[in-house]
């Protein structure tokens, strides 16, 4: 190591000359410069800006200058090694750049391989329905109301005016537990659940009630022995025809598009007087040059339910007021609907399990 | 109901312009809805007219046959008013005969197009047609020879063969049996399509008064049987063959044609609706008895069929016995044959609720139990007997004999008190008292009281249906028109949305979906046989079934007890096409049945809550469940490497991802339980449980039993879980105070414990929870190892666990002291050794 020497001609130290200085500084950043990597540019760095580099080397002499030489020499160093550091810095910055675009491009993967490596699940077409029906119906203000499979006789007939001589009662096939002298059957549909509303709630009362419903029917393409209903319950004071018509167009609108309402004829149900049918205006063609249409063949209309006013003698059984009150009541199939809205020509796909089935639809409709 | 519209309009007038369209719209809209019109014209369109044969030249072909080259007078109707030139194959007629052409554009039945087109050496613009190729039979033996009088050349030939026929089918509905018959449907024509006037009621006629001359009849039960009228036909003619407008009809009707005597009853039958019934009055004893059937009579009814009575049952007896089934089914006995030239016309009323019991406690549907059993006019028992005399007259010579019995009046009809505004409330239109009184009259109702705001109406006896007010209500309003309500969206008032159960159960399901499950709906029928292949055991309680009386099948008569079997044989039925990996689940009530009887309570009151609670008790459980299964693989393999096949865990975890989706954590114990694994079923209790309590059990979870699997073709190794949704829905987690987080440094200390092999991990887990004290922060099985580094029958399980305080950062040792005080506690209660 040189030290301060003061015996030393300051005039004659060479390394400190201004060509030489120069020279230093071109050969360092021309180094810089050519670094390929950031290895390399770390042997340069230690080459020309480490403690044993040229300028470093240089930096050492200047204290055995004179005074009046230091000033000048130090300014001379001091600005080249500032300019070695700064071209190292900026090279630096260059390089790892690279590094790092090119480490990604050595990563890319083909993002067009399959994913599925977990199982994805779906839901029931059928409980999608019935919960965007019951969306609907809570959007309108109204209630959803529930009651078992599995019920009393007097609930699913005498309460709704089927008594046991009533015509209708045979139209309706129903599965009898056994002993039938328990009086238990299979609800053959979902209106038990209106008698249970009206003889546990007070009016007014809106209510809408999805569920399963039994039939003796033989399994086939358009039959199923289990399939699924919504009713519709209103009791409230001065409730008429109208109030009825309002509720169903709003539903069919909600469900098949804004557009579509119904359409009543007179028809007959026990638990209703006077009754309708309902028919929906077809959603496909809206009537309009309804002969080219699959959905209603031809008829610009399609059936859609049963309705009506509530008859008096059902309120009275359910401990209604028949004179203070008045109601209507209408009932869908969800399977039908849903049939006529998705084009499936065969129910059976609905009830055999088949994953295939389900996933079409994914989680929701 | 089918009726010809030639048939209706003889009691009705209906302007030309109304056509069928519009006829059966209207009726469509009062309430007879149109199921079909059938017309024997109706594959015939364009130019099918009357011709005169001008001449015909034979020309015999190469091929043997001879074809006949015609020019035929079709009027103006080819356009031209020249002859037509037809080649026709046929010889039964002559130049100077009427014909039927198709001239080209026109199309006959199989969609069968007509052109000018050349034929054995000329222009055939045409064809002369025989009845088959017009559709009106098999008769090919000729072209069809119209009667010299049957029209002028060029008149459109429809009218002329009676192609204009059209038959309608209308649905009626059970409160509307009026309309099963031409009369009611003609004067439902007459009241709702605009225009139709005129209404004759065939039932309206002389009849010759009653007398003591006739077949005597004694009715024991009047009330079962109010009117009884017998009338008699002798020197009849079996041989003589039914007209064919009588024919013709009743087969437009949809009844087969059978004989003379039958076939006018039936004729009379859907003319008027009273059904009538023909005995051979040779072949009866003595008077004719009307009574209710002794507990155990026997009889056999026209169909061959042994009947054992009901005392519910009316019968008609004569000194021989019983010889029928009153309003339902005559008996064999004295049934009218291919010999019976005496024939003695029942027309009677009955009671329709006893008409009703009977046709169903025998099984018996037929074209008369049908109308007795929805009710029939009562009054006119004369007149169809006396129609049913004329006709058998008139085609089966034979005279009427002046006898004529008549037991019994007609019931009368109620006076119903009706509100005059009541039609407008119901149905939310503008209904006038006076509109509602025309509407009532124009259904045949007898009103008065317009004008005091409250209407006294008497229904017409053709319509027993008319009871109540809403009864005439609907007449009203569906006559002013049902599409004439206004839609008006009612408001309730400010609604509560989902119940919470409602919401949780959506989230049971939306979690199965989630955790890669797919929902399926299965029937929930089962037999003996499907708790077999599960291997549920005789004593088990899922054994104790609901049984239906009526089951579809004899294979599946019981209501199920649990989800799996319906699960299970869906996911057989995916892997039998093909499907290797996947999960179903189902959410569908169970049944469990307790046997109550469930009383029929009165009707016309609120049954008392005593009441309601017996109707509560008397309906089996129906507990809410969830049941799931999965095959295959959990992960898939894929270019990613190999995949995981589902294991028992998989179920659990599915199972607590459902319990977790309402705040509740599940709790595991090994159980035994058919269709298990026995070594790898879990019984999932809630886990919140005061200690010493056995917790309430949620479900169960696992792997499948090999045998089971094998049984119902399912992969070995299949996993699946059933829980109770209900249980859940009881005990989730309503509010929750948020969680507090400590922010001082987290100390992790790990630990190796061996155990014997047979201790649940989670007895070591909560032990060293319950040792670690409230420094733990987690505790996490990362590890278990078995194998000879522990010995024989002994397992090492290793745990990650976290210490933190929520005020400080722990001290140097703190953690490690903590750490040491769970293995001691371990150690102390499952015998675990720190490795
Ligand atoms: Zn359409």
């Amino acid at each position: 190591m040189s030290g301060p020497n003061t015996d030393y001609d300051p005039v004659e130290v060479t390394p400190l000359k201004a060509e030489e200085v120069e020279a230093m500084r071109e050969a360092a950043l021309a180094a810089v410069a050519a670094a390929a990597d950031l290895d390399a540019l770390k042997q340069v760095r230690l080459e020309h800006a480490g403690d044993r580099s040229p300028l470093a080397l240089a930096n050492r002499e200047i204290g055995a200058l004179p005074p009046q030489a230091r000033k000048e020499a130090g300014q001379r160093v001091g600005q080249a090694r500032g300019a070695v550091a700064r071209a190292l810095a900026e090279r630096q910055e260059v390089l790892e750049a690279e590094h790092e675009e090119g480490m990604l491009v050595t990563e890319t993967v083909d993002v067009t391989l399959p994913t599925d490596r977990r199982r994805r699940g779906s839901r029931h077409p059928l409980t999608l329905q019935s919960e965007l029906i019951a969306d609907i119906f809570t959007a309108m203000g109204w209630e959803i109301a529930e009651g078992p499979l599995v019920e009393a006789e007097w609930l699913n007939f005498d309460a709704l005016n089927l008594g046991p001589d009533h015509p209708a009662r045979t139209m309706q096939d129903t599965f009898w537990t056994e002993p039938a002298e328990n009086h238990v059957v299979l609800r053959t549909q979902t209106s038990p659940v209106q008698a249970r509303t009206m003889l546990t709630r007070t009016p007014p009362i809106y209510v809408a009630c999805p569920g399963r419903v039994f039939r003796t029917d033989e399994y086939d393409a358009t039959h199923s022995p289990m399939f699924h209903q919504v009713e519709g319950l209103v009791v409230d004071e001065g409730i008429s025809m109208a109030h009825l018509k309002g509720a169903l167009d709003h539903f069919a609108a909600r469900m098949f598009g804004e557009g579509v309402g119904t359409r009543f004829r007179p028809s007959y149900f026990p638990f209703t007087e006077p009754s309708a049918e309902v028919d929906l205006r077809c959603f496909v063609c809206l009537g309009v040059r309804p002969e080219e249409c699959r959905t209603c063949r031809g008829e610009g209309w399609i059936e859609w339910g049963g309705c009506g006013v509530v008859n008096p003698r059902v309120l009275v059984a359910c401990g209604v007021d028949p004179e203070v009150y008045s109601g209507f009541a209408f009932g869908m199939g969800i399977d039908r609907s849903f049939m006529f809205r998705h084009e499936l020509e065969d129910l059976r796909p609905l009830f055999e399990g088949d994953v295939r089935f389900s996933s079409a639809f994914g989680t929701e409709i | 109901m089918k009726a010809p519209l030639s048939w209706i309009k003889e009691y009705v007038d209906v302007p030309a312009d109304v056509t069928t369209e519009e006829l059966t719209r209207r009726l469509t809209l009062t309430g007879l809805k149109l199921e079909a019109v059938e017309s024997p014209g109706a594959q015939i369109s364009g130019p099918l007219v009357v011709g005169r044969v001008l001449t015909m030249e034979p020309e015999p072909q190469k091929n043997g046959k001879t074809i006949n080259w015609c020019t035929v007078d079709v009027g103006d109707a080819n356009g031209t008013g020249e002859p037509q030139g037809i080649v026709c194959g046929a010889h039964n007629f002559a130049p100077g005969d009427l014909v039927v052409v198709i001239l080209p554009g026109g199309v006959l039945p199989g969609n069968f197009e007509i052109s000018a087109r050349k034929t054995y050496g000329h222009l055939s613009a045409g064809m002369i047609c025989s009845a088959r190729e017009l559709g009106l039979g098999e008769d090919h033996d000729g072209i069809i020879v119209l009667p010299a009088d049957a029209g002028e050349p060029g008149q459109d030939a429809r009218g002329v063969l009676g192609l204009d026929e059209e038959v309608i089918e209308l649905e009626v509905n059970p409160d509307r049996a009026y309309a099963l018959s031409l009369r009611g449907i003609a004067r439902e024509v007459a009241v709702s399509v605009e225009g139709a006037t005129g209404f004759r009621d065939p039932a309206l006629r002389d009849t010759p008064p009653a007398n003591d001359a006739g077949h005597p009849v004694v009715v024991e039960d009047p009330t079962g049987c109010p009117v009884f009228v017998a009338r008699k036909v002798t020197g009849f003619d079996p041989s003589a063959p039914t007209p064919s407008f009588i024919a013709d009809r009743i087969a437009a009707a949809g009844m087969r044609s059978i004989s003379l005597a039958v076939d006018v009853t039936n004729y009379v039958m859907l003319e008027t609706g009273r059904p009538i019934h023909g005995y051979d009055a040779d072949k009866l004893r003595g008077p004719l008895v009307v009574r209710r059937a002794a507990a155990g009579e026997r009889m056999v009814t026209l169909d061959g069929t042994q009947r054992v009575l009901s005392p519910e049952d009316l019968v008609v007896t004569d000194d021989s016995g019983i010889i029928g089934l009153g309003g339902v089914m005559g008996g064999e006995t004295t049934e009218m044959s291919a010999t019976t030239t005496s024939i003695l016309v029942e027309a009677a009323h009955w009671d329709a609720v006893s008409m009703f019991r009977t046709g169903k406690r025998h099984r018996i549907t037929s074209e008369a139990g049908k109308r007795n059993e929805r009710g029939v006019d009562p009054t006119i028992c004369e007149a169809a007997a006396d129609r049913v005399v004329e006709l058998l007259v008139a085609h089966g010579g034979g005279a009427a004999d002046p006898g004529v019995t008549v037991v019994g009046t007609p019931p009368p009809m109620p006076t119903l008190t009706v509100a005059g505004d009541r039609a407008a409330r119901v149905s939310g239109m503008e209904i006038s008292e006076q509109t509602a009184a025309e509407m009532l009259r124009a259904v045949g109702c007898e009103v008065s009281g317009e004008g005091t705001g409250t209407l006294s109406v008497v229904p017409p006896p053709w319509r027993p249906d008319l009871t109540d007010p809403q009864d005439t209500t609907e007449e009203v309003v569906r006559l002013v028109g049902y599409d004439k309500v206004p839609s008006v969206v009612p408001v309730p008032p400010a609604g509560r949305g989902l119940t919470r159960v409602q919401q949780l159960r959506r989230r049971f399901s939306r979690t199965a979906a989630a955790e890669g499950y797919t929902e399926v709906v299965t029937f929930p029928f089962v037999g003996d046989a499907d708790l077999d292949a599960l291997g549920i055991p005789g004593d088990d309680p899922r054994r104790t079934l609901l049984r239906l009386e009526n089951p579809l099948s004899a294979e599946a008569p019981c209501m199920t007890t649990t989800l799996l079997p319906g699960l299970l044989r869906a996911a057989a039925r995916n892997v039998g096409l093909g499907a290797a990996s996947f999960g179903l689940f189902e959410t569908a009530t169970v049944t469990l049945p307790t046997g109550g009887v469930a009383p029929i309570l009165p009707v016309d009151r609120r049954p008392t809550e005593d009441e309601l609670r017996s109707l509560e008790e008397a309906l089996p459980r129906q507990p809410l469940r969830l049941g799931l299964v999965a095959v295959g693989e959990a992960d898939a393999s894929g270019w990613w490497g190999q995949g995981r096949p589902v294991s028992w865990a998989d179920a659990v975890d599915a199972a607590r991802a459902v319990a977790d989706s309402v705040g509740l954590e599940l709790a595991a114990r090994a159980t035994e339980r058919a269709p298990w694994h026995p070594g790898r079923c879990a019984e999932l209790v809630l886990a919140a449980v005061e200690a010493g309590d056995d917790g309430t059990v949620v479900g169960h979870a696992g792997e499948l039993h090999p045998k089971v699997c094998a049984t119902l073709g399912l992969p070995r190794g299949s996993v699946a879980a059933e829980l109770d949704l209900d249980v859940l829905v009881e005990h989730a987690v309503h509010l929750r105070p948020a969680p507090a987080f400590s922010g001082y440094p987290v100390a992790k200390e790990d630990v190796a414990l061996v155990v014997d092999a047979g201790v649940p991990a989670a007895s070591v887990e909560a032990a060293l929870r319950e040792g670690a004290g409230e420094l733990l922060e987690s505790v996490r099985l990362f590890d278990v190892y078995t194998g000879e580094q522990v010995g024989e029958g002994r397992k090492s399980l290793a745990y990650a666990l976290r210490f933190r305080a929520s005020d400080r950062t722990l001290k140097e040792g703190e953690a490690a002291a903590a750490r040491e005080a769970a293995v001691a506690r371990a150690a102390e209660l499952t015998g675990a050794a720190q490795r």
